[in-house]
């Protein structure tokens, strides 16, 4: 394994992620065909596409949850195509899930201290945290990050759904993200609640990078510099968001198609 | 859910400690208060015959409740580590087949504990690798087959027959056989046994156990190995298994395959369950039940012109109406008891309140 040194050096040359040749099977069914793609640290991008265009199967891929058939994924220069999901996690990669994967038994503070405990050690403490447990701190923190202060101690399955939706984003930034997949984060969520969400995404610190995964243009092209266009498991496009609005293979495609 | 209501009240996190002690109820102290001058007022048939061996089944059943309640994961193995470390303790320690090892107690029961994690472990790596109810399925194999070794196999366990003749230690110049020494020696085993648990299902470790159980991809997706958190928690339950079971050794004296039985298995599942697997006193509250049904059921039977035997019908009832009317058990009727009471007596403007 790597020292931190070593990764820390890595991050000035290298991209935060470069995908090289991935293809992803399900049987017959190529749900990612030689997609390559490179994101720079601290890039904010945008994954578009019709459904069944292969963009979960590409995050998942991408987090280890499912590994790619064939191909290379690199993590701050460092090959983590075989890693487990949890050494991803470890080195900074995050994601949001499209349907809310809390734990609805727990607090709403627990949810965000099990995020932070599982990017540090002691995972497996018998040792009860104190109350001025830095990451105690860090978890309350984040909770006042995503504004969710007040119900720190409601049961998460009590929450309404745009507060999971918040929630989800709190996990996301637990330890210290390099990269945060998000994944349709303004599903379902009232025009209040996107406008929170945007604002949320915006005030992330600069050297957090993402790839989000949305449907809502609105939403996309104010959070974002870059998108990558994809269909039917390849990408086919990518470029600034005004190239993309005004490419007409684009518009035919996906903007026309009612889809927005 | 009987964890929810405890914790909600308390407004506990991940930052308190000590739930318990905050949490301190009027009920909880009648409770430590009967329970310790017991025997000033019980005969030693209620000291050992109901409480203890109420508390010892106790411990077993909350060895169950951990992984069950916490985890997600009900093991039907529970008695089959308890037997295990008691078998250890029979066979090295002092007994009265020809050949017994008489090794000190002392050393018997660390080799009990020590070898019991070590089959915590076993039993572990391979149900962790199910989920639902093929744990249950592939737990209740494993039980099965170490039944029915233990049946057979006259080299190591003596077969059908069992072992007897094991003493009760003497330490500490008392000697623990006697009744009120054994009330308070399984009293005390069943209290740390119910503390360590309810400490660390608010550390770090019960927590992600907590979080497994609601959601074990995102645990992953989080940083955690699941897998192997799974398999330390079965280790955990299997100290807590090992020490009701070696205190059941102590207190008959003896132990034959029938302690190991898939009934008995069944019995522990039975207790958990009716006590209620949302906290660790549930297990504890279902012993009770079941030794007092096992005990009385007959005489109560045979008073009303039915047969005695039938006493396997009223705690299959029992279970039943539980299951059917209250899926967190016996604490689970309890707590929405309170709440109910609460509710009512509560000012209008701090309805809710504990809730946010």
């Amino acid at each position: 394994m790597d020292s931190v040194a070593q990764r820390l050096s890595a991050v000035g040359s290298a991209n935060a992620l470069e995908l090289r040749g991935v293809t992803r099977l399900f049987g017959a069914l190529a749900a990612l065909v030689d997609v390559s793609l490179t994101v720079r640290p601290g890039e904010r991008r945008a994954v578009l596409g019709s459904n069944g265009a292969g963009k979960t199967t590409l995050f998942n891929c991408i987090t280890g949850d499912f590994p790619p058939s064939s191909g290379t994924i690199r993590f701050f220069g460092e090959d983590v195509t075989a890693f487990p999901p949890q050494e991803r996690i470890r080195r900074g990669l995050r994601r949001t899930y499209q349907i809310s994967a809390l734990f609805p038994r727990l607090s709403v503070l627990d949810n965000v201290y099990l995020a932070c405990r599982g990017v540090s050690r002691g995972r497996y403490s018998f040792i009860q945290p104190r109350r001025s447990d830095a990451l105690v701190h860090a978890a309350e923190n984040l909770v006042q990050a995503v504004h969710l202060t007040a119900i720190k101690d409601r049961f998460v399955a009590e929450l309404a759904y745009g507060q999971q939706r918040q929630l989800e984003i709190a996990l996301a930034l637990a330890g210290a993200p390099r990269l945060i997949l998000f994944d349709e984060p303004a599903a379902g969520l009232s025009p209040t609640e996107r406008a929170e969400l945007i604002e949320i995404l915006s005030s992330l610190p600069a050297y957090i990078g993402y790839i989000i995964i949305e449907h809502d243009m609105d939403v996309a092209l104010r959070v974002v510099e870059r998108i990558t266009m994809m269909h039917n498991g390849r990408i086919f496009k990518e470029g600034a968001p005004q190239e993309i609005e005004a490419d007409p293979e684009v518009q035919e495609l996906y903007l026309g198609g009612g889809h927005a | 859910m009987a964890l929810a209501e405890s914790r909600a009240r308390g407004a506990s996190s991940a930052a308190s400690q000590l739930p318990w002690l905050q949490n301190l109820n009027p009920a909880a102290v009648l409770v430590a208060v009967v329970v310790l001058i017991m025997p000033a007022i019980a005969s030693s048939f209620v000291l050992t015959q109901i409480f203890g061996w109420a508390y010892m089944l106790g411990t077993i059943a909350l060895s169950l409740m951990f992984l069950a309640g916490y985890g997600g994961m009900v093991s039907l193995a529970q008695v089959t580590v308890a037997g295990f470390a008691g078998y250890v303790v029979a066979i090295l320690g002092v007994n009265g087949v020809p050949g017994g090892r008489g090794w000190p107690w002392w050393l018997a029961v660390l080799a009990a504990l020590i070898l019991s994690t070590v089959v915590g472990a076993i039993v572990g790596a391979l149900a962790v690798r199910t989920e639902g109810i093929y744990t249950i399925m592939i737990t209740l194999a494993i039980a099965a087959a170490f039944y029915y070794f233990t049946n057979e196999n006259y080299a190591i366990f003596n077969g059908h027959t069992g072992i007897d003749g094991i003493p009760t230690p003497v330490f500490l110049g008392v000697d623990w056989h006697a009744p009120i020494p054994f009330y308070y020696l399984t009293l005390f085993v069943a209290v740390l046994c119910w503390l360590a648990v309810s400490y660390v299902s608010r550390a770090p470790f019960g927590l992600a156990l907590q979080g497994i159980r609601d959601n074990p991809r995102r645990m992953a997706a989080l940083g955690f190995n699941v897998n192997a958190h799974r398999v330390a928690a079965y280790v955990f339950a299997a100290l807590i298994a090992a020490l009701g079971g070696i205190l059941l050794v102590w207190g008959y004296g003896e132990i034959a395959p029938g302690a190991v039985s898939v009934s008995a298995a069944i019995d522990i599942l039975v207790i958990a369950v009716v006590g209620g697997i949302g906290n660790p006193i549930g297990p504890f509250i279902g012993a009770l039940i079941y030794v007092v049904l096992k005990t009385f059921a007959l005489d109560v039977l045979v008073a009303f012109g039915l047969d005695g035997n039938r006493f396997r019908l009223l705690i299959g009832l029992g279970f039943l109406a539980i299951v059917f009317f209250s899926p967190d058990g016996v604490i689970g009727l309890w707590a929405r008891w309170r709440n109910r009471l609460q509710a009512d007596s509560a000012p209008p403007q701090k309805a809710g309140d504990g809730h946010g």
